[in-house]
């Protein structure tokens, strides 16, 4: 098994939501982490802050941000295993944030030996 | 611990009841006139509960949390700012000298709850209209989106988003201070309170044309609101307590109101097996409760009528005469068409079908309701039919089979309709 990471993007819209569908949508990740763990390939997650500083070039500027498109602004990311990119996209289409603009970035974690 | 048991940890509508609590609060630190930054400020700490919640342990309190969220971004907004005197009168030269620990005193368990009841208040303030009293109510105090609104009221996000904007703009233009009425104002602003709460439970009850979840959230916020009511010293008043027993009796008898087809059931018809018995104790605890003082308010009779449906039986063992009387009493104070139609229907249970015909002729606006409102023809054929009067009866049930939508009352008005027709024939 390999690992990859999913980093999710956007879903913007969820921020629109009545409180009783929040409620109900945050049931839905955590039924989804469930699903993962039960079958033994959630490795690990974590939920980002929309604040942030970005440090650029030699001069290693600092600047307030990242103030990228809300489509872009990445929310937070999962570690999985699964045994090839196939699988682990029809994983990442299980996503409870795709149906409100939310993104999901499929990238396999290299392994050096 | 396993995501599993972080499932079933989250009580069902804590976000919704959560908003109520944190935007009454909020509201009272900043004003009504800033009921607009208030409800963004709520947004954000659910925000960030869903993020963080996702990732990491569910927190002991979730309730808590939130509230610890709400309070310390109303501290960092009142620092930043440090424009006091936008802020509550009730506040402003406290905020300024101590910050931190005047808005944690709101926090407390018992401001929340005051926080709460002033924010019910300030929404059934008599200057609003009443529909923009009850849309304000369910966002702010409820909890419930302007969708979900728009779904349990049966109309479109617009007119609900218009009427949101109005009230507020009232609340804003008056400088409307949360605060609970005092003296003979307290009075009369319980008696709007009452009005929107019974509005928001016959919108749960009534109303076919919304689905039946929404329908059953909206029966319960009323019961709900109704119940924190009793709990503060400025709404324990008898009245309160009729009302919440009127729901509960009612709301005893929801599942079987309903065929399978979504269509309703009327009350002789209705399996009562089916009614909630843990909710008609409910409603009896609280009728008891409301027994006091000297005043028989209509919530006080019309629950003492609910309960005697719920205590007989069988619709014929159901005690007639007490009703009667009950519904003359009620008469006095809500001289209605519907109130006047159901007291008909008694007068026949009590042999007294004819006068009870003629009572329903002398309801205002008769001839538009018999044409309009199934419940009303449907009943006068019947009474009809029980004294004989064939023609009338095949009238007014042809009519009645008509108009309404049930397909469960087609079927018996059908089969009436039969049994005239094969008596015509012999």
């Amino acid at each position: 098994m390999k690992d990859f990471m999913f980093i999710f993007r956007g879903a913007t819209e969820v921020f629109q939501l009545s409180p009783e569908e929040m409620q109900q949508h945050m049931h839905k990740w955590f039924t989804w982490v469930d699903e993962l763990k039960a079958k033994n390939i959630y490795v690990a997650g974590e939920a980002l802050t929309p604040e942030g500083k970005t440090v650029t070039g030699a001069k290693a500027l600092v600047t307030d941000g990242p103030f990228a498109e809300s489509k872009e602004l990445v929310g937070g990311f999962f570690v999985i295993k699964a045994n090839s990119y196939e699988e682990a996209t029809e994983i990442a289409k299980s996503c409870p944030d795709l149906p409100f603009d939310g993104s999901v970035e499929v990238r396999e974690v290299m392994k050096f030996r | 611990m396993n995501g599993s048991d972080k499932v079933q940890q989250l009580v069902d509508h804590l976000f919704r009841h959560e908003s109520g609590k944190m935007i009454a609060v909020l509201t009272r630190i900043f004003g009504t006139h800033n009921l607009e930054m208030v409800e963004d400020v709520v947004q954000e700490a659910f925000f960030r509960a869903m993020k963080t919640w996702h990732f990491e342990q569910l927190p002991d309190n979730p309730s808590g949390w939130l509230m610890q969220v709400a309070r310390n971004r109303a501290i960092d907004i009142i620092r930043r700012q440090q424009h006091f005197d936008q802020y509550s009168k009730e506040v402003a030269y406290a905020l300024q000298e101590e910050t931190e620990q005047t808005v944690e005193q709101f926090f407390s368990e018992s401001e929340v709850a005051d926080s709460q009841l002033r924010m019910i208040f300030a929404c059934c303030h008599p200057a609003l209209k009443e529909e923009d009293q009850v849309a304000l109510t369910l966002k702010t105090v409820s909890g419930f989106g302007v969708a979900e609104i728009a779904r349990a009221l049966v109309t479109n996000e617009t007119v609900i988003q218009k009427r949101l904007y109005r009230a507020k703009q009232y609340l804003k233009d008056n400088k409307i201070a949360l605060e609970i009425p005092a003296g003979h104002e307290l009075t009369t602003r319980l008696q709007i309170v009452y009005t929107v709460l019974y509005l928001l439970f016959n919108e749960g009850y009534n109303s076919l044309k919304s689905d039946e979840l929404i329908r059953k959230d909206l029966c319960a916020e009323a019961m709900r609101l109704a119940f924190l009511l009793t709990e503060h010293r400025s709404g324990k008043h008898p009245a309160t307590f009729a009302l919440l027993a009127l729901m509960c009796l009612q709301a005893s008898r929801f599942e079987s109101r309903m065929d399978a087809d979504n269509s309703i059931i009327l009350l002789q018809h209705q399996d009562r097996s089916t009614w909630n018995a843990a909710l008609i104790q409910q409603g009896y605890y609280f009728l008891n409760q409301s027994s006091t003082g000297d005043e028989l308010t209509i919530y006080h009779l019309e629950s003492a009528i609910a309960a005697e449906h719920c205590m007989a039986p069988t619709f014929k063992d159901t005690n007639w005469a007490r009703m009667l009387q009950m519904y003359d009493m009620l008469l006095e104070q809500k001289r209605t068409p519907l109130v006047l139609l159901n007291r008909a229907i008694v007068m026949a249970q009590l042999n007294q079908a004819v006068k009870a015909i003629h009572e329903i002729w002398l309801i205002e606006d008769i001839d538009n309701l018999l044409i309009t409102q199934y419940i009303f023809s449907a009943v006068l054929g019947d009474l009809y039919w029980q004294i004989g009067d064939e023609h009338n009866a095949g009238k007014f049930l042809a009519l009645a089979y008509q108009l309404t939508p049930s397909l469960a009352e087609k079927k018996l008005i059908k089969g009436k309709l039969n049994m005239i027709d094969h008596t015509k024939m012999n």
